[in-house]
């Protein structure tokens, strides 16, 4: 391997790879190929350690436009595989020195990574994300009016006790929200072999109206996919103070987890 | 920073799904890679690359 160049792995499928990723291109435009061992082929593209190397990737990580074309061309070649036949997403950034290392990872994960690969079988990823028109107690509990003058104690005291109700309003309603929102994510995970949750994304980023209350990732048969966006109308129909989105088909990033 | 990513609602939105998944899915791999990825909180470092440059177009928006 020359100086100065890693492998960047995208995916792990059975062997032989039945359809041979030619003319596909990863990150940085690089041709994808396979290394094969143990009965299994690990998905990969050349990369420049100067750009793909542990220092500079800490740097580039923190650069959106390099780290949105990066995401997109890890998605796409492992997208691309994906429709051709079972595969194990490998998490972003995950870069070899040479081939031998790529050799060494499929032999000695090889059990986990088959066992992986038949959970991923004829299912795919869907995505669900809730948001409801609620904020967070600390930013609602602010009453709109104004506070009361000093010199009157009783509409101080009226104005305490008008300020405990709203408050106290407001968390009830964010506890029917919460217990919904799990109800919500029960019935779907219901659906599905495998369900998992990531973290709820900052309302800055999302830019969507109301918050974010739930950000769920569900593995479901394929036979079954339409039944499960059809069960997310239903949901949807059935709770209209909070707003569903579907996302997907994804490839299974959500459930492969560590080798 | 001004990117189509951040300026395009949409755009964003497929890419924090995007990251979402990329970032904390997928096979962790350890040993012989080049670096130390799981010594970073990967979506620590990405989010405060958006977030950082979410504020700025706001920053850019507001100042007009």
């Amino acid at each position: 391997m020359a100086e100065g160049v890693g492998l960047w792995l995208y995916a792990v499928t059975g062997e032989p790879a039945p359809q041979r990723p030619d003319g596909l291109r990863g990150v940085a435009g690089a041709a994808v190929h396979t290394v094969e061992a143990g009965g299994l082929s690990a998905v990969l593209s050349p990369v420049s350690l100067a750009e793909f190397g542990a220092d500079a990737l800490r740097r580039n990580l923190e650069d959106l436009d390099w780290l949105a074309a990066t995401a997109r061309a890890h998605d796409a070649v492992i997208g691309a595989v994906s429709t051709a036949t079972t595969a194990i997403p490998l998490r972003l950034a995950s870069v070899y020195l040479d081939e031998d290392g790529v050799t060494a990872f499929l032999v000695e994960h090889a059990a986990r990574l088959r066992e992986l690969l038949g959970l991923l079988a004829g299912r795919t990823e869907w995505g669900v994300k809730a948001y409801a028109d609620l904020g967070p107690p600390t930013e609602r509990a602010v009453p709109a009016d104004q506070p009361p003058a000093r010199r009157d104690p009783g509409a101080g005291t009226a104005y305490l006790l008008r300020r405990k109700e709203e408050v106290s309003e407001r968390e009830r309603a964010q506890q029917r929200v919460s217990e919904r929102t799990e109800q919500l994510h029960a019935e779907l995970a219901r659906l599905a072999v495998a369900a998992c949750r990531h973290r709820p994304q900052d309302r800055k980023l999302s830019g969507q109206p109301g918050w974010m209350v739930l950000n769920g990732a569900y593995l479901v048969d394929d036979a079954r996919a339409e039944e499960f966006a059809a069960a997310v109308d239903t949901l949807r129909a059935r709770t209209p103070r909070i707003r569903l989105e579907l996302t997907g088909p994804w490839p299974p990033y959500s459930f492969a987890g560590p080798a | 920073m001004t990117t189509d990513v951040t300026t395009e609602p949409h755009r964003r939105l497929a890419l924090v799904d995007l990251l979402d998944r990329v970032l904390a899915g997928g096979v962790v791999i350890s040993g012989e890679v080049t670096l130390a990825v799981a010594d970073i909180d990967l979506i620590q470092v990405s989010l405060r690359a958006l977030i950082t440059s979410v504020d700025a177009l706001h920053r850019a928006e507001d100042g007009r």
